[in-house]
């Protein structure tokens, strides 16, 4: 096994140099005082291009990536990043600073505008904003919209209903907008049931925060009640559609009753994870909610596209200039090519393939929930001699990465698989076939699970450590 | 279609398997009537060749890249050495998860935890996370944090931050138990009122909040600033849209401040029509515990040896719902990641260089502009990258409109942001400015009445 | 094996009565749930409480448990040693992982609390589910 990398700084040497800039060639003195000027940056990295080259290279080689081979994370939409995409998003003609006057960007107002079109007719919504970075964001600028439409109507409200499978940025997304949070318990199906959702409908609920599939993977079937039954009670519906890839082209959540949903662009749309972001959280209304959205928004006037900053019914900004562009054009690159043909497939792909792990593994897994799975499938680790972690850690040690462990809660040991629809039937396969290997190792001899994993760079990190003693940055000095 | 590996009898094989005829049967859990709506509104499928005819078609739509920029407010052009982008476009870094398996995430928490040591570098304080989606929400984020920290709901705001970062702010607070109160700008420093900061702080205040260099491009006096919060046992919270600026100015711990926080898209990240950028957070040790966002710490794992972690994860909202210290899960992490690589890169001399070549070309003009009849430089004596120009004798609209047409795009007009600030224009310099850009815009501007 | 002579509460705390003082920890139960204590949240000495307060809180690497006021009162005391040494919570639950002392303003609630036997018929019951 070969040594780990070095820190950058462990590689810094004094005259070393990384970059090829040349001295400003202007005939100017500082304006700044010299005592008000910073002498130099304290251990700041010195290291020749080469070597930085060859320290992130090593880097590169020791992640796991999409590239490198299947991810089923739940709820994640781990799918393949088309690199097209990625040339398309680095040409120089849409590299404009934010602030180039309107008639200087009509390609880039007019991508902005398409991609709202795309989404508009992919979830019958009325409307969306392109501003939010990521799903969280999202949600919290959907809990924003939803406040101010009903303190505009008087009829401020206090209370987000929230089920107990709910991703955990959906509580706080609704803190952050002031909303105290009742929490919904699943019912024994893994949904929301109607005379649950019922009994906690009082008139302080401003709204429920549904995931549709949820985080079982099972299609939340009772929406359309819970829809009429949040309305008669003067309460919206907001769509957490992280999910969303199990009904693209399927069914459109404005057609069930959403009011405000989030997307995100990272997920269903194959924009790149990036090791944990940039994303892109698009929210899209029902009608009477357009006058709430966020700024700016692109808007289309005549064959001219303009955009519009001001809007006293608007929430406001909730982002520097337009939102994360580049990750937009990626999303849009990725529904041209898709287009009219391919929409449906990508569902239709992502939920057999979930159901064809789900056939071959609920033999040997525990499956809680029997209702049909969409796009993933949750197992626990009910009857098995090993903890749901270890079963994780053994993956490793034949080359591939787990699925999402320990979420939702409410199951014991979850084991969240969503594949998506970028997988071969041969990758399918090979997993199956390790997941049955690895079972059987739990019972005949399980600690080689409870040592895995044993073939990766590291092994089990002493995160008790890292949170006992954090350290989170390198000093000059100190090593382990 | 190349992203949809599986072929007809493959589908047919799994359908076997799982024991249906039809791939609708897997939705017979849908609302019957409102499945399957009509796909024809929506376009064919383009070929690879058609998508990139369409995308060049957009771009044709786009005329700026004949201009010269001289465009800054909180997003700025700056050198990024190739290296960067080959390096940060290697699908080990762009197309993995959030690193919870950190067995096989090495690399990039590697990457980040670099990227979190170099923020401290650069503005002294003890600890950085792991990236906020930018300037504008970390600053709402810093708010969040000094309220929660001190226990107080009062927080000042000077008046000339960033207009959008403060529209931010206003909105994350707006249902919120937090007071938002606004402290003057003094019109002939263009600094902010010691006097008015001095009535307004109290003992309810959490934090002052105050951009520097300030959104008119003035650097603030931060170590009077940081003496008269502490006074009041309120927080002093630094915001920064220009990172470049921390290569050359004092370091901002130095000066007192507790919380730095902003934008680092000038750390290597294209402009890409306002992002994705880079939200930066650091603090002082105090703050620990409750900061937004993730951490990547150092560790050991079962044989001893050294590797990093996602930690203090008990902050996070996966963990704490909603007593989380934000609500923020997917954040920038491969624009740090390239930050990281960009600052290596750029290194010591090379960060250094860029910093002061970016404030001298804005020295040059300053000191040029200041004998054109046409303008007034608003704060000679006082600036970093960023140049205030007042237009006399008119307004900034057409004397930018002028200039356009000359093929320049003589900065930002602040009428955009405040329709009181009529005649005003920010112009950003870098080192991608040369002297013969610089006398090229100088000219122009000389020839526009 | 709960011990001799302690109250315990629902929320897995045992008290040691000391006059009209109470010196509260968490059970072993409720350390081992909680995995490696990396970090206590400890309340001022001086805050005033009543019963079933969140008074502290206790961090493992996966999950935060918030420890409430098993009786009402004032807190005079806290274990500073948990902040250099937050793992005697799960070396010592009932000896050096103690976490607050709390001087009682009301006696009688003491009875609402359950002895020793009733907390492992209580134990057994939670484990039986």
């Amino acid at each position: 096994m070969t040594a780990l990398p070095k820190l950058i700084f462990e590689l810094s040497r004094d005259g070393k140099v990384g970059c090829g800039l040349h001295e400003a060639d202007v005939p100017a003195e500082a304006v700044i005082a010299a005592a008000d000027r910073r002498v130099d940056i304290a251990d700041f990295p010195q290291v020749s291009e080469v070597e930085i080259v060859r320290h992130y290279m090593a880097l590169a080689r020791l992640n796991y990536s999409v590239d490198a081979g299947f991810y089923p994370l739940g709820s994640c939409t781990m799918k393949y990043n088309p690199k097209i995409n990625e040339k398309l998003a680095a040409a120089d003609e849409l590299q404009a600073h934010p602030y180039t006057p309107h008639d200087l960007v009509q390609g880039n107002l007019e991508i902005m505008a398409q991609l709202e079109e795309w989404l508009v007719s992919l979830t019958g919504l009325a409307g969306f904003t392109l501003n939010p970075a990521a799903g969280a964001h999202g949600e919290f600028t959907g809990m924003l919209i939803i406040r101010k439409y009903l303190q505009e109507k008087g009829d401020a409200r206090k209370v987000v209903l929230i089920p107990d499978s709910a991703h955990g940025t959906n509580p706080a997304s609704a803190h952050f907008a002031g909303y105290e949070i009742r929490e919904i318990p699943s019912n024994v199906q893994g949904i929301i049931g109607i005379e649950e959702l019922r009994a906690h409908l009082k008139p302080d609920v401003a709204a429920l925060m549904m995931t549709n599939p949820n985080t079982l993977g099972i299609f939340e079937s009772n929406i359309n009640a819970i829809a009429d039954a949040l309305h008669a009670n003067g309460s919206l519906l907001y769509m957490d559609g992280a999910n969303l890839n199990a009904l693209l082209g399927i069914v459109r959540p404005g057609d069930l009753g959403v009011d405000v949903m989030h997307l995100n662009l990272h997920k269903t749309f194959a924009t790149p994870h990036g090791g944990g972001g940039p994303g892109s959280g698009p929210v899209g209304v029902a009608a009477h909610l357009l006058p709430f959205l966020p700024l700016p928004r692109v808007k289309k006037n005549k064959d001219r596209y303009e955009v519009v900053y001001d809007d006293p019914r608007s929430i406001g900004r909730v982002k520097n200039f337009y939102g994360q562009f580049l990750v937009m054009v990626r999303a849009l690159a990725y529904l041209l090519a898709l287009g009219r043909e391919n929409i449906r497939r990508v569902a239709e792909d992502a939920v057999l393939n979930a159901n064809y792990i789900r056939k071959k593994l609920e033999g040997v897994l525990d499956l809680p929930y029997p209702a049909p799975s969409l796009h993933e499938v949750v197992f626990s680790d009910k009857d098995l001699p090993v903890k749901t972690l270890d079963i994780a850690k053994r993956l490793l040690d034949y080359g591939l990465h787990p699925f999402t462990i320990y979420f939702p809660l409410i199951v014991h040991g979850a084991m969240m698989i969503e594949p998506t629809e970028t997988e071969s039937k041969e990758t399918l396969d090979e997993f199956i076939n390790v997941m049955n290997t690895i079972i059987r190792e739990a019972r005949e001899n399980p600690e080689l699970l409870r040592q895995a994993p044993v073939q990766t760079p590291v092994r089990r990190l002493d995160e008790t450590l890292a949170a006992r003693k954090p350290v989170l940055k390198w000093r000059r000095g100190e090593n382990i | 279609m190349r992203y949809l590996p599986l072929t007809d009898p493959e589908r047919e094989e799994m359908k076997k398997t799982i024991g249906i005829t039809d791939v609708k049967d897997l939705f017979s859990c849908l609302p019957s009537g409102k499945c399957y709506p009509s796909l024809n509104k929506f376009p064919a499928a383009l070929s690879e060749p058609q998508l990139v005819s369409t995308f060049k078609e957009w771009g044709r739509k786009n005329s700026f890249s004949d201009h010269l920029s001289f465009l800054g407010a909180g997003a700025y052009a700056h050198f990024i050495p190739e290296v960067v982008s080959y390096l940060s476009s290697r699908g080990e870094f762009l197309t993995p998860y959030t690193p919870y398996q950190p067995e096989v995430s090495q690399g990039s928490l590697q990457a980040i935890f670099e990227y979190q040591t170099m923020m401290t570098m650069l503005t002294g304080l003890d600890v950085a996370n792991a990236s906020l989606y930018d300037g504008g929400t970390a600053a709402a984020e810093a708010v969040l944090l000094a309220v929660r920290k001190s226990g107080r709901h009062r927080v000042l705001l000077a008046a000339n931050l960033h207009p959008e970062y403060m529209a931010i702010i206003r909105t994350y607070v707006q249902n919120l138990p937090i007071e938002l109160l606004t402290v003057a700008v003094d019109e002939k420093s263009g600094r902010v009122d010691g006097k008015d900061l001095g009535t307004k702080l109290d003992d309810t205040t959490a934090a002052f909040v105050f951009q520097s260099p300030n959104f008119l491009g003035v650097v603030e006096d931060s170590r009077a600033i940081a003496a008269a919060a502490h006074e009041r046992q309120a927080f002093a919270v630094q915001v920064v849209s220009e990172a470049m600026s921390l290569a050359y100015l004092v370091p901002p711990a130095d000066c007192g401040v507790d919380l730095v926080v902003g934008e680092a898209q000038s750390f290597g990240l294209p402009l890409g029509f306002g992002g994705p950028y880079l939200g930066f957070l650091t603090a002082r040790e105090e703050f620990l515990r409750q900061l937004p966002g993730r951490l990547v710490g150092q560790t050991v794992d079962l044989d001893g040896k050294r590797g990093y972690v996602l930690t203090l994860s008990t902050r996070e909202q996966h963990i704490k719902r909603e007593k989380a210290t934000s609500n923020i899960c997917t954040n920038q992490a491969w624009c740090a990641m390239r930050a990281g690589m960009y600052l290596a890169v750029m290194g010591k001399t090379g960060l250094a260089r860029a910093a002061k070549t970016c404030h001298l070309n804005a020295a040059y003009f300053a000191a040029a502009a200041a004998r054109l009849k046409q303008i007034k430089v608003v704060y000679p004596e006082n600036f970093y990258n960023e140049v205030l120009i007042e237009v006399k004798n008119g307004h900034a609209a057409d004397f930018l409109e002028a200039l356009k047409k000359k093929g320049i795009l003589a900065g930002v007009p602040l009428t955009w942001f405040d329709p009181a600030w009529q005649n005003r224009l920010l112009l950003a310099f870098s080192e991608l400015h040369d002297r013969k850009a610089i006398d090229r815009l100088l000219a122009a501007m000389g020839e526009c009445a | 094996m709960a011990q001799e002579n302690l109250l315990f509460s629902k929320d897995h705390e045992w008290l040691k009565v000391e006059g009209d003082m109470v010196v509260v920890g968490v059970t072993d139960y409720a350390q081992h749930e909680l995995g490696d204590v990396v970090y206590v949240d400890l309340p001022a000495v001086g805050k005033e409480l009543k019963k079933g307060d969140p008074v502290a809180n206790i961090e493992s690497v996966k999950a935060v448990s918030d420890v409430y006021a098993p009786v009402s009162g004032k807190i005079t005391e806290v274990n500073q040693n948990l902040n250099s040494t937050p793992e005697l919570i799960n070396q010592e639950p009932f000896a050096g992982g103690w976490i607050f002392k709390i001087s009682m303003t009301q006696a009688s609630e003491l009875q609402e609390l359950m002895d020793g036997k009733k907390y492992e018929e209580y134990l057994k019951g939670i484990s039986g589910e």
